[in-house]
Order: C-alpha cells, then structure tokens, then sequence
C-alpha cells in the first residue's frame, strides 16, 4: 500500500507541528513522510488483535507529592534567557485586538 | 606515564596517591583538545576556567579527605542535551543556540558531588535525532580512529572525546542506540541502562518513554563505577525506579561460567557486514571458552522494531518539542506578524531538516484519524516485543549480538537516505522499546581499520550480569586496543 500524502495533509500536518515550510521543503516532506509510512504499515502484518497498548515497559503509577515549593524565586535568572523581557515578564507580540 | 593513558578510576586513585593532581589532569585534557579539536569538534562548549575552578577545588577536597570516591578529580564531558547551570546547553541545535540553564541535570549533579569536573558539553546530532551526529548545527564531529568516518550518533561528541582522549569519560544518552552505537564506531565502553536507573531530570527530552542516560568510557571497570555514581532515585523525575542494587562495581569479576547467553539468529542475517559478524562470532567464542553456555536462537519479532520505534519516537519527539516557540528562552525569528507567525517561523528557522521530519511524522501519526492505525498499532507492537524478550530471558541471562550492521561509515553517506540510516539501528533500538540494559564492548577491527562493538543485553534491573560478562571479556584483552597505541599522533 503505498500512501500518497495530498498537499492538504502536509498543510495540516504543519499546522499541527507549528512549522512553516517552503514550497521545496512540502514536496520534500510529502515524499519523506509517504516513505516512512509505507513502511510504518509493515506493522499492520502484525495480528495485534486482543493486545493492550504498553506507553511503560514497567507497571508504574503516577507519583503524586505535597505541593510545597522547594526553590527560591528564581525569576531574574530565568528571565536571563528571555528573547524579549520587560517588568520582569516574558515580551510576546499582541496577541488579541 | 601520560597523565592521559589512565583510566578514569586509575586517574582518581593517582590523584588520591598524590602522583597528579585533579588540576594536572584538567590541564592534560585541554592541551589535548587543542591539539586535536581543530580534527574532531566533539565539543560544542569547552569551559576551561570553570574546570579549573573546579579541578582546584576538588584537589584541596581530597587533600583534606573530604572527597574520597572512585571518580574525584576526574575530567568527564557531558553530552549537550543535559542542562549544565551557567553553561550552555544547545542539543547542537540553533533554537537553542543561546540557552543558558538555571539548574543542572541530576545525573550530572552526581558527577559533581562526587568530585568529577565538567569539562564542557558534546556535540551530538540535533535533538538526539540522528546515528551519525551530522545533523548538529554546530558541524559534524568526526571519528578519531579515522576523520574521514563518522563517530557514530547521537552521542557521537560523547564518544569521540573519550576516544580521542578529550576527556576520561563522558555521559550520553540513548533512545535507539545513541550510546551503544558511537562508542561502538569509536571503540569505547558505551551502556544504557534499564529505564529509570538514571535519572532524567535535566535531560532534555526526545522520546521520553525510551531515553536514558549512561556511561561511555575507557573500559568496563570505569562504566560500572560511572554508573554506580548516576544511578539513583529521584523525586523529580516520576518514572525513577527505587533500586538497592546499584552496588555495580561489585560486579567486576572474571567469570562467566555457567552463564547462559543466546545470540539471536535473526541479529546474524542480511544486510550485517561479514567482517562484524566475524568478530562477533568470535567474542562469543572467547566467552564459551571462559565457561558461558552459548547457542543460537529465534527472537522474533526483529523486522517490527524499526517501524514501531520510529512511529513511538516521533510522536513523543512532537509532543516534546512543542515548547520550543521563542517565547521564554532560546532563539526567536526576528521579523513576524503576530503571536502564530513568530511561533511557526522561531521554529522553521530553528530547527534542522531531520528534526522537523520527525516532528511532522510524529504529528501525523498522533493526529485523529491516524491515532489508532499508528500510534496505537505501535505501542501494541512494543508489548509483542516486549514479551519476545521475556520468553528469550526465561532461557538466557544475556543475549548477544552486533551493534551495528557495519563499522562507522564515511562522513556524508547517510543523511541522503534516512529510511536506510534508520535500518542501522535495527540491533540497538528494541532494547530501549522494552526498557532493557545493553552495553557496548570493543571487539575488534575491520581491514580499514575502524573499531566493531560487541553488544550484550540483559533482562530489565540485570545490569550486573552485563558488567561481569564485558569485565570478563574485556580481561581476554580481545577488543580494538586503547586509544593510545592506535590514536598518538
């Protein structure tokens, strides 16, 4: 089965991912992703029938713990990676009129 | 004796001895990666100051008695996905080309504890995303036995800087092989621990159902004691395993007798190179002469791995990466209209090319419509596999293998194809899919002269057995030579 991915699907999928792509790179990625899940759909010969999904190798539960703080005010250092800083909060364009 | 033909445990004890100091040490590494960065470039960042700071430090701790540990005063480099406060931390990629953490990763902070000194952060493939590390934005690091090769990735700036005598050890991380494989192009000891042993915490994430930190050393005696130190419970990270049993240095003894170890015929088939599947025959020719019973036997499932990982890997690489936008730390585009274009242009700009392959595969294979005929197939097919590595572990204490299908290959051959540079880890990735140990050994050569690893897993929490069956092998003095007789130039 070979999947032919539309120009809609990659429109899609770079909505989802919060890409941008150029023209080259769509046809680029139409081509890699249609590889990739031609052969992703070798999983499909696999009877998976009656099988419980595994997300963790290991029965592990949530952990769950006081909500206490343990860190002092940390603000100016992390404020010190800020692309965009003023009055000790994060800069971001307008995000509504 | 050079400073830099020690092991790390050996170096440690000298400094304890009084022969060298930790400053002596420090000192050594750097003039060694003056002389050879300008070849290799396994190192995004070296912070020469702050390793010397430290290195003084450490030496009057253990003068006064205070730091008396197997790995005090010793140079280690640490893989540039593990956040370092006050230093860098780029994941050699360019949307965090400016990040400068305000907290270090736990595994590092017991390296700290224990008196090891940071020399500086390794290059790596963007992201964790790569076998090669040519998809770093920082240039490709290459491989010290032979500069026209790679060393192999992710971990490749890990590797080549044990390799090369860049440092005395070093910490990677592997999600399909990122250890395993470059120490096995690089000829050094590389292990991945059982999930959950290392704390993640401070690693920045990929795959986070399959990534782990481990050692990659010099030899087998340095890996148990690298990893005796980061193994640990921790709180912050909520799939840390509470384990008694990291006492792993006790497991360097010289004897596999009895030991029952199965080499999957599936591992020994098409595409593995003659000349590796030679040299693996042959390590567990040497181990059944140590006393190990060993016999072939059906895996199954093998062929399925490659497709389930890069399905799980993905999806969870596009969760993770989400947070990259340019808001509250690393790079920002600098012209946009509006919230959406800024985020979308920070990171089309940001990331490199397998990156966003991965990230756009994993957003389509999570997306609705698709959820269940991939991403759940997958995680069905993980339990299958997981299951086939149970039925094989109720028979054998270890298993055993190739690393890779091939030597390191020339600088260049493989990003072309990524579908066939994903096939290479088809002997590595099924142990992170089941949460399993390996360890990568030197096994030798081939005729260009490019080292092969031998491979060993063990069933889940069994990381003991793989250290005494490595130790022992490794005292046969089989594998590939010390850096020093094949590398002084």
């Amino acid at each position: 089965m070979a999947n032919v991915i539309t120009d809609e699907t990659i429109e899609y999928v770079g909505i989802l991912a919060k890409l941008e792509l150029s023209d080259e790179e769509k046809e680029q990625a139409k081509k890699d992703m249609g590889r990739m899940l031609d052969y992703i759909d070798k999983l499909a010969e696999l009877d998976t029938a009656g099988i419980e999904p595994m997300s963790h190798v290991f029965p592990v539960q949530n952990v769950f713990r006081e909500d206490v703080v343990t860190n002092g005010d940390e603000s100016e250092k992390t404020l010190r990676n800020a692309p965009g800083e003023k009055d000790n909060m994060f800069v971001v364009p307008k995000t509504f009129e | 004796m050079d400073i830099l033909e020690y092991s790390a445990v050996e170096l440690s004890a000298a400094i304890r001895e009084g022969k060298v100091t930790a400053t002596d040490a420090v000192e050594a590494v750097l003039a060694r990666i003056d002389a050879r960065e300008k070849d290799i470039n396994a190192y995004v960042t070296v912070d020469r100051e702050q390793a010397l700071r430290a290195a003084a430090s450490v030496q009057e701790k253990i003068e006064k008695g205070e730091l008396t540990g197997p790995l005090a005063g010793v140079p280690v480099a640490v893989k540039d996905n593990m956040c370092t406060e006050g230093m860098l931390t780029t994941c050699s990629s360019k949307i965090l080309e400016n990040f400068v953490p305000t907290f270090t990763s736990e595994a590092v902070v017991n390296l700290e504890r224990a008196g090891a000194v940071i020399i500086g952060k390794t290059n790596m493939d963007e992201f964790a995303m790569g076998s090669t590390t040519e998809t770093s934005a920082y240039g490709v690091t290459r491989n010290p036995w032979n500069t026209a090769h790679v060393p192999g990735g992710s971990s490749g700036g890990s590797a080549a800087a044990v390799a090369a005598g860049e440092c005395f050890f070093a910490l990677g991380s592997d999600t399909g092989g990122s250890i395993r494989q470059p120490a096995s192009f690089c000829g050094v000891v590389g292990l991945k621990p059982t999930y959950g042993t290392v704390s993640r915490y401070g690693l920045i994430a990929y795959g986070s159902s399959l990534d782990q930190i481990g050692p990659l050393t010099k030899n087998v005696t340095d890996c148990a004691a690298v990893l005796e130190l980061i193994a640990s419970h921790d709180t912050k990270d909520s799939t840390s395993v509470r384990r008694e049993d990291t006492d792993f240095t006790s497991a360097l003894v010289d004897d596999v007798r009895g030991m029952k170890i199965g080499i999957p015929r599936d591992y020994l088939g098409d595409g593995l190179d003659a000349e590796v599947k030679e040299a693996v025959l042959a390590a567990a020719k040497v181990l059944e002469e140590k006393g190990a019973v060993v016999e072939e036997f059906d895996l199954s499932l093998v062929e399925y791995a490659i497709p389930a990982y890069y399905t799980i890997a993905a999806a969870e690489a596009s969760s993770n990466l989400e947070r990259f936008d340019g808001v509250k730390y690393g790079y920002r585009t600098s012209s946009y209209e509006g919230l959406h274009n800024m985020y979308k242009k920070t990171r089309s700009e940001g990331f490199g090319a397998e990156v966003k392959r991965r990230i756009m595969l994993g957003s389509f294979v999570l997306s609705s419509g698709y959820y269940d005929a991939y991403y759940l197939k997958a995680l069905k097919v993980k339990a299958m596999i997981k299951k086939a590595f149970d039925d094989a572990f109720a028979r054998y204490d270890l298993i055993l293998g190739p690393v890779a299908p091939t030597t390191a290959p020339r600088l260049g051959e493989s990003l072309s194809d990524p579908l066939k540079m994903y096939l290479g880890d088809i002997y590595t990735i099924s142990v992170n899919l089941a949460g399993l140990p390996g360890i990568s050994v030197p096994c030798g050569k081939d005729t260009k002269g490019l080292p092969i690893g031998l491979q060993m897993i063990a069933d889940s929490f069994q990381e003991k057995k793989l250290i005494q069956a490595a130790y022992t092998y490794e005292k046969t003095k089989r594998g590939c030579g010390k850096w020093q007789s094949n590398m002084r130039q």
